[in-house]
């Protein structure tokens, strides 16, 4: 054996052994994509429009709060749309201390001023812009951490094509119910004071007020604990439009038991936090705490001392509510409602039946083309077949090295890959009839058939890794585990195909003198 | 052994009926499937699909029946095995009131089975596309196999005579064009697995004519007394053997996965399949005539100029 053969031989000795380490066992080092395993595939939209719109009530509320401290009298401060808001009725003598208070303001918002005293103020587009992207980026890390704590192995959640969509997707999952909840509630908690209530309707905490609620105040749905064994009801509730604490300052959640033995839900503060609400607590004793979850009074215990760090979520939860609502507290709030535009859910079953399916038919394509070749090719045939399964061995190994998902259109790539591979084989071997045809030798023949060969190799195999790299950018899941299959499976078929092919060929010829190929 | 050995078939000849008889195909495809209504998968026209395992067997009218409420524009359909008992619905995107969730038809659909008391079931499997999903991946679908197209054109553009290019994408787009005649035909429906397979067959198809091509590059160097149309039946005819036994291998690897590949996978290999099929014969009877066309008016061009210089 000539000493580069020997080198060449070892080289794909070496690739092989590599292949295999890095696939075997399979059944730990491949991944199975959601339509062979089972679970959801979602795909979510952030509305960001809630972020724009809270900002600008925030900046509205803190403005009027700034001039009612600093004595400025105003028409009102009404919020217009989800980015603008004016300010009426501003006193001309007061107009320059109106304006000084406006630094704040001013760095996110545009002013303009209309007549009579009038200003309008409008997000900046730049700002618009920027607070939309850190609303999904940030929905993204809380449904992250949501994910997490939900215990999924190698779930996905990533930045959909569209600017505000994110992908979740779940492997294994079966109760899709709970996991799209979970990702899904604001999980939003508020500690605010409650002023007046609770109200049996809505027009009955109206007409407490005189019919209109104050600027500062807010009407919410709540519910009434009745008393011990009695039921709940629901009712409405008059609390303070700014909270005292809110969930950002919270630092643990965990489902525990009420004095009537109940599911429940207790909370810790971090520093910041327990520093407001213990100031809060000492200054209202005697009064109500309204725990606000989501917009709704989940209940409304009287104050009995100040109370630093700790709370409690009591309301008629089951076990299993309890602990989601301390999963979704511990990993904190979403910065906007989520709508679902796309849900994809397979089931264990069906995915066990596509595995089968899928091994099956591409063992059938296999055999199917081992018979052909062996029959049409005879010993060249098993040369064919040989650099073929080096070839889905490489295309396994490489699979598994890079991470990528097994999918089920990823198995129709396996079985155009061992399409693939006979083309070039098939390419090569009648190359070399013809180069044999005109009466050279048979080692010149083989030479001649591969060389001439390479090039047409080359471009065949760019021109489909064009389309593959086309359908990877439109697909997304399944279809990217194909392209991604097909792409891995063509590399690896230019070297299987030229170098493996030929070398195997002149391992054969460098053996004995042989005047006929068996082909 | 060999098949096709020496080969001397006359195929520029029929060049005119080839085409001919691809424009009739692809007319009367296209006609038959907008008069029919193209049948978009939920993939591209959201709505809902769900896949039902009942335990005993039941029959189509009876999973109608239970839905009637939801809605009468369904599809009921046995799902893989018949034994298995597995029904596949499908409803179109109903209209949703504004806050209503996306699961909302899904739902009502497993409520009208429940009611309907026809034995205790399983939901396998359940697809939801909203609308803006659907628009979105039709948009993508298209941008894809165009540019596909175009990035293949450019390539072998560079690689090859102007020409041959354009013959080449002839010939590519003569197979997509083709490809979708018969799914339309036969009643499939245009999901995101058979545009990957429509995708895949772009890059298949154009593999066929590179290589014969590549043969006529060659050609042309060694016999450059010979016509172009000599040289390139001679060229199909030399890669003739190369061209059959190939697209029989992939036909029969796609085969077996059009018959045990199951459910998910049928439309995606009948694709391929009608792919496969429309590649080798666009790569022997469009390809190398739209080449051969142009490349004369080119070369006829060429020489009417150089008349006019002298």
């Amino acid at each position: 054996m000539a000493k580069n053969l020997r080198w060449k031989v070892l080289f794909i000795l070496v690739v092989v052994g590599l292949a295999v380490w890095s696939f075997y066992p399979p059944d730990q080092k491949v991944r199975l994509g959601l339509d062979l395993k089972g679970g959801v595939h979602l795909v979510l939209r952030v509305q960001t429009d809630d972020a724009l719109k809270l900002e600008t009530q925030t900046t509205a509320d803190r403005l009027a709060e700034q001039l009612k401290t600093g004595k400025i009298p105003v028409g009102g401060v009404i919020v217009n749309n989800a980015t603008s808001f004016t300010v009426n009725g501003v006193p001309p003598d007061q107009d320059a201390a109106f304006r000084n208070l406006l630094t704040e303001v001013e760095v996110n918002y545009e002013r303009s001023t209309g007549s009579g005293g009038s200003y309008t103020f409008s997000l900046r587009p730049n700002i618009v812009v920027q607070l939309r992207e850190d609303t999904v980026n940030q929905a993204l890390q809380t449904i992250e951490r949501r994910v997490n704590e939900l215990g999924v192995a190698e779930p996905i959640v990533a930045r959909h094509s569209a600017a505000d969509q994110i992908l979740v997707q779940l492997p294994g999952v079966t109760d899709v119910g709970r996991a799209k909840e979970i990702i899904r509630s604001t999980a939003q908690l508020e500690l605010k004071q409650v002023e007046q209530g609770p109200f049996s309707d809505e027009n009955a905490a109206r007409a407490a007020l005189g019919g209109n609620v104050p600027p500062d105040m807010q009407l919410l749905p709540g519910t009434i604990e009745a008393g011990p064994g009695q039921p709940a009801s629901t009712g409405y509730y008059v609390v303070r439009r700014v909270p005292a604490v809110t969930g950002r300052d919270l630092r643990n959640a965990r489902p525990t038991l009420d004095e009537n033995n109940r599911p429940a839900v207790s909370f810790s503060l971090n520093q910041e936090g327990a520093r407001k609400f213990g100031n809060f607590t000492q200054a209202n004793i005697g009064r109500q705490l309204g725990i606000v979850l989501d917009n709704r009074v989940q209940s409304a215990p009287v104050i009995q001392s100040r109370i630093d760090d700790e709370g409690r979520i009591t309301g008629n939860f089951t076990n299993q509510e309890a602990q989601d609502l301390s999963l979704k507290l511990r990993s904190g709030a979403l910065p906007a409602n989520l709508t679902y535009l796309e849900e994809r859910t397979v089931g264990p079953s069906l995915g066990a039946d596509s595995v089968r399916a899928g091994v099956m038919s591409a063992a059938g394509g296999l055999l199917m083309v081992t018979l052909f070749m062996l029959f049409y090719y005879r010993l060249a045939g098993f040369n064919a077949l040989i650099s073929i399964a080096i070839n889905l061995i490489m295309l396994l190994g490489l699979m598994a090295y890079a991470g990528a998902t097994m999918t089920l259109p990823g198995i129709a790539g396996f079985i155009l890959t061992i399409g693939m591979g006979v083309d070039s084989n098939v390419l090569i071997f009648e190359r070399i009839k013809e180069e044999l045809r005109t009466a050279k030798g048979v080692k010149q023949a083989v030479a001649a058939g591969f060389d001439r060969v390479l090039l047409t190799i080359l471009d065949t195999h760019v021109a489909s890794l064009i389309s593959a790299a086309f359908l990877f950018n439109f697909g997304t899941g399944p279809i990217r585990g194909f392209a991604l299959t097909l792409t891995i499976g063509l590399l690896a078929n230019v070297f299987t195909a030229y170098f493996v092919s030929r070398t195997m060929f002149e391992l054969t010829l460098s053996r004995r003198q042989v005047a006929k190929l068996s082909i | 052994m060999a098949l096709f050995e020496n080969a001397n078939y006359d195929f520029i000849k029929w060049r005119w009926h080839a085409i001919a008889l691809s424009a009739i195909v692809i007319i009367a495809g296209f006609a038959y499937g907008i008069q029919r209504g193209i049948p978009l998968g939920i993939d591209f026209s959201g709505g809902t699909i769900l896949v039902v395992k009942f335990e005993q067997p039941v029959t189509d009218d009876q999973v109608r029946g239970a839905i009637a409420s939801v809605t009468a524009e369904n599809v009921i359909q046995t799902y893989g095995d018949p034994a298995q008992n597995q029904k596949l619905i499908r409803i179109p995107q109903l209209v949703v009131e504004e806050g209503g969730a996306l699961d909302q038809n899904a739902r009502a659909v497993v409520d009208g089975l429940t009611k309907a008391n026809i034995g205790k079931f399983e939901v396998i499997s359940q697809e939801l596309v909203g609308p803006v999903i659907g628009a979105d991946l039709q948009r993508k679908g298209i941008y894809a196999t165009l540019a596909s197209i175009v990035g293949i054109t450019i390539y072998i553009g560079l690689r090859f005579r102007f020409a041959f290019a354009i013959g080449a994408i002839a010939a590519t787009l003569h197979d997509v064009l083709v490809t979708i005649a018969f799914l339309f035909f036969f009643g499939y429906d245009l999901s995101l697995n058979v545009v990957a397979a429509i995708l895949t067959i772009t890059g298949y198809s154009v593999n066929d004519t590179i290589v014969i091509f590549d043969r006529v590059r060659e050609n042309l160097r060694t016999k450059r007394r010979d016509s172009l149309e000599k040289v390139v039946n001679e060229s199909v005819n030399q890669t003739l053997s190369r061209t059959i036994i190939t697209a029989g291998t992939t036909f029969l690897a796609v085969l077996a996965l059009y018959l045990f590949g199951g459910e998910v996978l049928e439309a995606f290999a009948f694709t391929m399949l009608v792919g496969i099929i429309s590649g080798t014969y666009s790569t022997i009877f469009i390809a190398a005539s739209i080449a051969i066309i142009l490349g004369n008016k080119q070369a006829k061009g060429r020489t009417a100029s150089s008349r006019k210089a002298s």
